[in-house]
């Protein structure tokens, strides 16, 4: 086994620029595969509703599937296996691929937070709706969801920060993020400690300063909803790999 | 006769709130004192300090003869470490207004772990002592069953053979009723009653039983915004009270209890 | 496709298994002791220990599980099998340290002051007390993390272990008209991996309602 070499600033020198434009491919990466998720993950959750037993109970294993193999073989299958699928196979580029990829899978995640916003409506506000005779429409716009969604900001920015951090999963089907960057530039020239300690600190001086703006944000929350701290997904932050 | 438990002008500040303001207290062996008055009034603090679950800003506590908070090296009183408070403590014993049953364990369990543990006692002589005492509480027959099988007395009642089965030379109460369904409360205050009947453990009773107070207790403390204002035979100060505080607090008693 | 073709991936992915069970059983065993480990420093009574156990979680939460795995495989360089198990248990670690340390913490007040009233001394609380009932606490959490590092597994293969994932792409290489299959094969044989997992997680947390103290 070889020895760690001597930290080389020339090389932090060299290699800062290129991974920090490669931060923006990152940052715009989870912006795309988030919105997607945040889109797709309502899809999930109004097909639920819909009051078809068996139809529950095959999205509910569809999203269960999703949400326990790994993100990185859905990769893979959007990227080798899709364009052979009859009939309906396309090719996809990497950015495509990697938007639906992530997309879909953190969707199976973000669509248990809506319901569980949805839940945490108590049934007395249906009730009261339906008793000031509101229609369907302005129950949801005007008593649930106003209810419903801001106790599930805090928990959509946990997951905000869990994207970005699985974004260099897609450097597996070549996306020019930052890990990729790094990883062409150590082969390269066979410097790979300073190009990817670069990028782990990137990661860490993005994703710490968030993770804290999202714990105020939660602490507010409990206080104006009157919940006791960190009763909805203290410490739950998960990863997806 | 030496008092079992000593306060000497003991204080105790919660942040800048000021919660007992001078406590001078001697409690004789074997004596049954109850501690009433207003919520507020810092009667659970008081407590509290002696089971070393709260720390005195100032003052002085005794147990049996050893300071509590303090201990003497060379003739000087230095603050208590943890292995002195563990031999004082010893000869305390509380029982918690909400019963803090160990929920992961059987009724027997929660009567034998401490025996076992910290007095060391050998697991038969441990449920042999546990299984009388839960017999004198009247639950010998629930040795297996969980804390949440029970109901909100029998939970009580088995906290009170936990504390008991310790042996302890002071027993302290702090509104054991208080949270029980009002058909519930007979049950434990006969349990208590009885236990103080005994009589060669000392006890100190927060309660707002009136009744129950005069019938057990050998005196009652009135307790008034962190000092004591009145204190003397049950009798004297629940039928006789002198000072105004007292008079208005036995008469909202008396309104509210009654409605 | 024939039935034949079928089983010829599957044995060619249990080649993989080997390695995609055994980084799994290792990373977990890493990462459970380090949760313990990383869990008691966050409240212990000494600050420096609480201090740098914070910054051992921040690190490892705050730096994205692929980059830790790159860094040990390129930079240290560690072999990848001890790469990829100490990046999954390092990573998994810390974020399960904040279950063990929310577990204790929420095990509520009177079951220590009650254990002072039983004369316990710390250790015995710990022992006899708050952890018994802080387990039942994180067994459930435990659980649902082991799934999701089954899942981690998969990037070993990016780092040269031949895991199920890698042989996969391998048998892919040499059989594209297969790519459907093999990828699905692989997802389910993934899917099967979590199944026996999902069940004891839903068994532990039917378990873990009973025997926590409630205020
Ligand atoms: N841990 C604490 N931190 C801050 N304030 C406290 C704490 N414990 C008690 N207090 C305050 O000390 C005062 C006295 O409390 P204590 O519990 O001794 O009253 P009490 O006489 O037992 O009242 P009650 O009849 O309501 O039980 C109260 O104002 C209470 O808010
Ligand atoms: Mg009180």
């Amino acid at each position: 086994m070889n020895m760690i070499r001597e930290w080389d600033w020339s090389t932090v020198i060299d290699a800062f620029p290129l991974i920090f434009k490669a931060m923006w491919i990152t940052l715009g990466m989870t912006i795309a595969c988030y919105a997607f998720a945040l889109v797709f993950g309502l899809v999930w959750t109004f097909i639920r509703r819909v009051r078809i037993k068996p139809l529950q109970r095959l999205i509910s294993f569809i999203m269960e599937f999703i949400r326990t193999t790994p993100p990185l073989v859905q990769l893979y299958f959007i990227y080798y296996a899709w364009p052979l699928v009859p009939y309906v196979g396309v090719t996809l580029d990497p950015i495509t691929t990697s938007i639906l990829g992530l997309g879909i899978h953190f969707s199976t995640y973000i669509s248990e937070i809506y319901r569980s916003g949805i839940e945490s409506v108590d049934k007395g506000q249906w009730e009261a709706a339906t008793a000031l005779n509101f229609s369907t429409r302005q129950k949801w716009t005007k008593i649930i969801l106003p209810q419903a969604i801001p106790p599930t900001i805090p928990m959509l920015g946990n997951y905000l920060i869990i994207m970005f951090k699985e974004i260099p999963l897609t450097a597996a089907v070549g996306v020019g993020g930052m890990l990729l960057t790094a990883q062409k530039y150590g082969a390269k020239f066979y410097e790979y400690m300073e190009p990817l300690t670069l990028v782990a600190l990137f990661f860490l001086l993005l994703s710490y300063p968030s993770s804290i703006l999202v714990q105020k944000l939660e602490q507010k929350m409990n206080r104006r909803f009157d919940k006791k701290p960190g009763g909805s997904n203290n410490g739950k932050e998960v990863t997806a790999s | 006769m030496e008092p079992i438990v000593k306060y000497e002008d003991v204080h105790k500040s919660f942040g800048d709130l000021e919660v007992l303001k001078g406590i001078d207290l001697n409690i004789a062996p074997a004596e049954k004192v109850a501690l009433i008055g207003p919520s507020g009034s810092g009667k659970t603090t008081i407590i509290r300090l002696l089971m070393t679950l709260e720390k005195p800003t100032s003052g002085y506590i005794e147990v049996d003869g050893d300071p509590l908070w303090h201990k003497e090296v060379n003739g000087k009183l230095v603050p208590a470490d943890e292995k002195h408070l563990r031999e004082v403590r010893g000869k305390i014993g509380m029982v918690f207004q909400h019963f803090n049953l160990f929920p992961h364990m059987t009724i027997l369990k929660n009567c034998t772990v401490a025996p076992i543990n910290v007095l060391g006692m050998d697991k038969e002589e441990a449920e042999q002592r546990a299984v009388e005492m839960l017999e004198k509480v009247g639950l010998a027959d629930k040795l297996e069953a969980y804390p949440s099988q029970l109901s909100g007395g029998q939970k009580q009642r088995v906290a009170m053979a936990r504390a008991l089965v310790m042996r302890p030379k002071v027993m302290l109460f702090d509104e054991v009723t208080s949270a029980l369904d009002p058909e519930l409360v007979g049950e434990v205050l006969e349990v208590i009653r009885e236990i103080a009947e005994e009589g060669e453990m000392a006890m100190i009773l927060v309660t707002h039983e009136m009744d129950f107070a005069r019938d057990v207790a050998d005196r009652v403390v009135f307790l008034d915004n962190g000092v004591i204002a009145e204190q003397g035979k049950p009798k004297d100060i629940l039928e006789n009270p002198q000072s105004e505080r007292l008079q208005s607090f036995l008469e909202r008693f008396r309104t509210s209890s009654s409605s | 496709m024939a039935i034949s073709g079928y089983l010829d991936i599957l044995s060619v992915l249990s080649r993989g298994l080997y390695y995609t069970i055994s980084i799994l059983i290792v990373s977990a065993i890493i990462g459970y002791i380090i949760a313990f480990v990383a869990g008691f420093g966050r409240i212990s009574r000494f600050s420096f220990i609480r201090r740098f156990t914070m910054i051992y979680v921040e690190f490892f939460r705050g730096t994205s599980l692929i980059v830790q795995l790159f860094w040990f495989y390129y930079v240290l360089p560690l072999p990848n099998f001890w790469a990829g198990t100490l990046a999954i248990g390092l990573n998994y670690g810390a974020y399960m340290s904040e279950i063990v340390r929310g577990s204790i913490l929420a095990v509520p007040k009177g079951q220590t002051e009650a254990s002072i009233a039983l004369n316990m001394s710390n250790w015995q609380r710990m022992r006899l007390v708050i952890l018994p009932q802080a387990l039942r606490m994180m067994l459930p959490e435990f659980g649902n993390y082991l799934i999701q590092m089954v899942k981690a597994t998969s990037l070993v293969s990016l780092i040269g272990l031949t895991d199920i994932t890698y042989q996969a792409m391998v048998y892919r290489a040499s059989n594209i008209p297969q790519s459907i299959e093999v990828f699905v094969i692989l997802l389910i044989v993934y899917f099967l991996i979590a199944l026996p997992l999902i069940a004891l997680t839903r068994w532990l947390e039917r378990m873990s309602s009973k025997g926590v103290a409630r205020e």
